[in-house]
């Protein structure tokens, strides 16, 4: 087939960003060629303050070298700005009077520093901010001259006097309102600032208007509205962009403030689209990278024909660049009628807070001097969290929640470059932070494909997003609120779901088709996902799927460093008689088991089972009575109890008893995660039930049920869901409660961050308080138990699934013939 | 010289999965894709020695269960940004009968 002709104008961020997209989804479609005006390969825009702060250099900000382009097989054409558009012909013409023709192509011009048009604005020293020129520019001056105006008190106005100070200049903002970053800031934090600045050496005017620029060779001084001057030798305006659409206009594309495109990034000439800083879309236009790059996803989506994905707008937060200045703001931080702020506010530490509230859900957000929850607040608010069960410690961050072992170690911004940061993979900060900008990453998969850092277990992934978040600044593509279940898809896990039983999909090669898989059989992240939402959906038809199931699930034991498996027999409740102890011990002699170990939920572990021996050893365990204890799986695991009133002088109900009813209701069931239950017979707890997925603890008047505690990586106590009086009720709140979270979770995520995630007022209405729904759960939960009570072990035992436990061998080929 | 040998039939390797093959010392995993192509890897993983014929298949590379290192199935080739690679042995499919050749194991020893 020949290669379409896809034509790149604008060699930067939201540009190259789409080509980099396209060719991890389709590398062999087009023959590109790329345009750019400036004389460079693809840099780090947001990165000029840097470097013009003098604290990174330019060979450091490039994002793609030439040879990236070769290696790509793209042709950079740089230095040559394309002058003109025959969307007739298919057509381009740059400056240098070269022509070539397309089948697509993008644009991504960019923006243009807003000039504002008084007397002299044209006068050599005047200068705006926006690429690597304007930085030479000013470093130039810096060195020859001693006084800077800086007309603009934004963000991109403060990094460049910022800059301009850090080389020695005097340097005076100019600002038009009396607040400066009025569009990030509100009143207190922007004073904050603006003090802070001031001790670092700047000046400012405020609510001044610039009239004129003065000069005549060269600019020497501005005058203002009220009449008053001040001399100085730049000019740097920063008051804002304005989307570059001269080239669009001429071509005769519809553009507004910028040029106009459709959820697909597609301009009114579906040949032509567009992404960046050029582009409206939805009236909306932007100036931060976060949002270019999610519109670089899904452009390239749609230049690789596979016709899914829509971009449809972002929401931003910006941080300052401007080294030991703590900034952070989102969304709509300014209160309108009947929303409510939240404030912390402490003067002598220069730290302020402010998180505006409506109906219980974060709508904005700024910070000064302590930022480090910014990321937080921030998926919050994309998220649309309901707050108002921790709104009166929201203020103190995230490590107030109960975050225990990590606690002040979520300050990374503190830690030295030798800090450990995955404890799992052995990563430290600087490893980290060079990675990011070394390779120039932006995303937290990223930087877990290059570094394995939260790679593993994930408790660190805070940490990682906050370096990420402050070694590149707002470039820190944040991970997008509607989470992809993998690559595969651009589907979240809820959309999956919802699909599977709106749509009836019944199986994974129709789930595939249905919705437009990316790959043809899945990745080790879906397909056990699937596998789990098509059984938990239609637990009586699905064929469960064994190739779709991690190893410990397909061999029903858990595999060991060694390649060996251990075995863990269910013991209900806790409880076991002489026979099974000797029962145990018998299998333990006749297959030679190197190690025998109880665990933690108390059950007895048989290690180092060769995968051959399986079948044998439950057949023996299987004949004394015992099934899978599930210990490997995705699954109900144990029911942990204490020794309850038949024993224990203090114990209020028989909770051994009741644990044993729990396990026999619930054994066998397949979860979103690992599931764990406890029983204690009063409120001492010994069976540490508040630290379980659901908790029962038992006192004189009936059953306290506590839900969404785990131990672990991050140790959560449960919520208390409800009491409830008789053990009957117990097993029915439990089952609604399993049954509720099996079919809304996400596959891999605990209880504890989804009952977070959704707020324990849901789980109360669904579980508590709608009495027909309760039962409606319940009932599906006891259908789906009829099918999934069957002892995989015994079933393995007989002979099911030989081919899993019986290796091939050569020499018996060769012996047979 | 090949040396080519029958070691199983196509249909003993469930889809998308594979089996482990014992050679004298030597353990080596058969893979089936989901379009029945059939490869051999050496059974351990470059990192850690994670036995690959216990991974989940996809496409044309298995994950290793141990760490998720992914490996290309023809070339035996880590994938991205981790680096290393596995022997592979040369197969074929003929009439449902899959063989592999024996003198490739040499060089593997």
């Amino acid at each position: 087939m020949k290669k379409q002709k896809l034509i790149l104008i604008g060699n930067g961020m939201a540009g190259v960003r789409t080509l980099e997209e396209l060719l991890k989804l389709e590398a062999e479609l087009y023959d590109i060629i790329v345009f750019g005006a400036e004389p460079h390969p693809n840099y780090n825009r947001i990165m000029l303050s840097p470097v013009l702060a003098g604290e990174k250099q330019v060979e450091e900000i490039v994002l793609n070298s030439r040879e990236w382009y070769a290696e790509n097989r793209i042709t950079l054409h740089t230095g040559d700005p394309v002058t003109a558009i025959d969307r007739k012909a298919r057509q381009i013409t740059t400056a240098s009077g070269m022509s070539a023709s397309y089948d697509r192509l993008l644009l991504a011009t960019g923006s243009n520093p807003f000039i504002i048009p008084v007397p002299g604005h044209d006068l050599p020293g005047v200068v705006g901010f926006r690429d690597i020129q304007d930085v030479e520019t000013m470093l130039d001056s810096a060195r020859q001259y001693k006084k800077a105006v800086v007309i603009g008190g934004g963000l991109l106005g403060l990094e460049a006097a910022n800059g301009l100070k850090k080389n020695g200049m005097d340097v005076t903002v100019v600002h038009l309102m009396d607040i400066l970053m009025e569009r990030q800031l509100d009143k207190p934090a922007a004073a904050l600032l603006k003090a802070s600045l001031e001790e670092g050496g700047l000046k400012f005017l405020m609510e001044a208007q610039t009239e004129a620029i003065l000069g005549d060779q060269r600019v020497i001084g501005v005058r203002f509205k009220d009449g008053s001057e001040i001399d100085t030798d730049l000019v740097v305006m920063a008051v804002g962009i304005r989307p570059n659409t001269a080239l669009a206009n001429a071509a005769g594309l519809h553009c507004e403030r910028g040029i106009v495109v459709n959820d697909t990034l597609q301009t009114f000439d579906p040949r032509i689209y567009a992404v960046g800083e050029c582009v409206q879309h939805r009236n909306n236009t932007y100036g931060l990278v976060a949002p270019l790059f999610e519109q670089a996803k899904v452009c390239a989506n749609h230049l690789a024909q596979l016709g899914y994905g829509r971009y449809q707008g972002s929401v931003t937060s910006t941080k300052l660049k401007v080294t030991g200045i703590d900034l952070f703001s989102a969304g709509e931080f300014n209160e309108a009628e009947g929303d409510e702020t939240l404030v912390l506010q402490d003067p002598a530490q220069g730290v302020y807070k402010k998180l505006v509230i409506r109906d219980n859900r974060i709508k904005g957000a700024v910070m000064y001097g302590d930022t480090m929850d910014g990321s937080w607040y921030f998926q919050l608010l994309r998220e649309a969290t309901d707050i108002s069960s921790f709104r009166n410690t929201i203020l103190f961050g995230q490590h107030d929640l109960g975050d225990a072992g990590h606690g002040e170690e979520t300050r990374v911004g503190m830690l030295s470059d030798e800090a450990e940061i995955c404890g799992c993979n052995g990563v430290c900060k600087g490893e980290i932070v060079n990675a990011i900008t070394s390779q120039g990453l932006f995303t937290l998969d990223e930087v877990r494909a290059h570094t394995k850092a939260s790679a593993s277990c994930g408790s660190c992934t805070g940490m990682v997003e906050a370096l990420l978040a402050s070694t590149v600044g707002e470039g820190y593509a944040a991970t997008p609120s509607k989470k992809a279940v993998c690559g595969c898809t651009s589907y979240s896990h809820d959309e999956v779901r919802k699909a599977i039983s709106e749509l009836e999909l019944k199986s994974m090669p129709e789930l595939f088709d249905k919705l437009d898989w990316g790959t043809p059989d899945g990745c080790p992240s879906c397909r056990p996902a699937l596998n789990y939402y098509l059984l938990a959906a239609w637990p009586a038809e699905y064929r469960d799927d064994a190739q779709s199931r991690f190893i410990n699930e397909r061999a029903h034991g858990n595999i060991q460093k060694d390649g060996s498996y251990s075995v863990v027999p269910r013991m209900f409740g806790g409880l076991c008689s002489a026979d099974d102890l000797r029962a145990i011990a018998d299998v333990a002699d006749k297959f030679e088991v190197p190690e025998i170990k109880v665990t933690g939920g108390q059950r007895i572990d048989l290690f180092g089972v060769k995968k051959e021996q399986l079948p044998a050893v439950w057949k023996d365990l299987s004949e004394a009575g015992f099934v899978s204890g599930h210990a490997y799986g995705k699954a109900l695991r144990t029911v942990k109890t204490c020794v309850g009133k038949n024993w224990c002088r203090f114990g209020t109900q028989d909770s051994t008893g009741l644990g044993v009813k729990l396990e026999e209701l619930t054994w066998g069931s397949w979860m979103p995660h690992k599931f764990k239950l406890a029983v204690s017979g009063c409120p001492r707890n010994c069976a540490e039930a508040t630290i379980k997925d659901l908790g029962v603890v038992c006192v004189d008047s009936g059953y306290e049920l506590h839900i969404g505690g785990n131990g672990g990586i991050k140790v959560r106590v449960t919520d208390l869901l409800c009491k409830v009086e008789s053990e009957q009720e117990v097993l029915e709140y439990t089952a609604a409660f399993i049954q509720c979270y099996r079919e809304e979770a996400h596959y891999l995520e605990r209880t504890a961050p989804w009952v977070e995630r959704v707020s324990l007022n849901y789980v109360k209405q669904r579980v508590v308080e709608d009495k027909v729904g309760r039962k409606a759960l319940y009932e599906r939960f006891k259908l789906s138990q009829q099918y999934a009570q069957v002892d995989p072990w015994k079933a393995r035992a007989e002979g099911a699934e030989t081919h899993e436990f019986t290796p091939l061998s050569i020499d018996r080929m060769r012996a047979a013939s | 010289m090949n040396e080519w040998i029958p070691v199983t039939k196509l249909e003993e390797i469930p889809r998308l999965g594979a089996r482990k093959l014992q050679a004298g010392d030597l353990d080596i995993a058969l893979f089936r894709t989901g379009s029945d192509e059939v490869f051999a890897l050496r059974d351990r993983c470059p990192h850690r020695g994670g036995p690959l014929s216990q991974g989940i298949v996809h496409g044309d590379a298995v994950t290793c269960p141990l760490h998720n290192w992914k490996i290309d199935l023809q070339s035996g080739e880590v994938q991205g940004p981790d680096q290393g690679c596995v022997h592979s042995f040369a197969v074929r499919i003929e009439e449902g009968v899959v063989y592999l050749d024996v003198a490739s194991l040499e060089s593997a020893a």
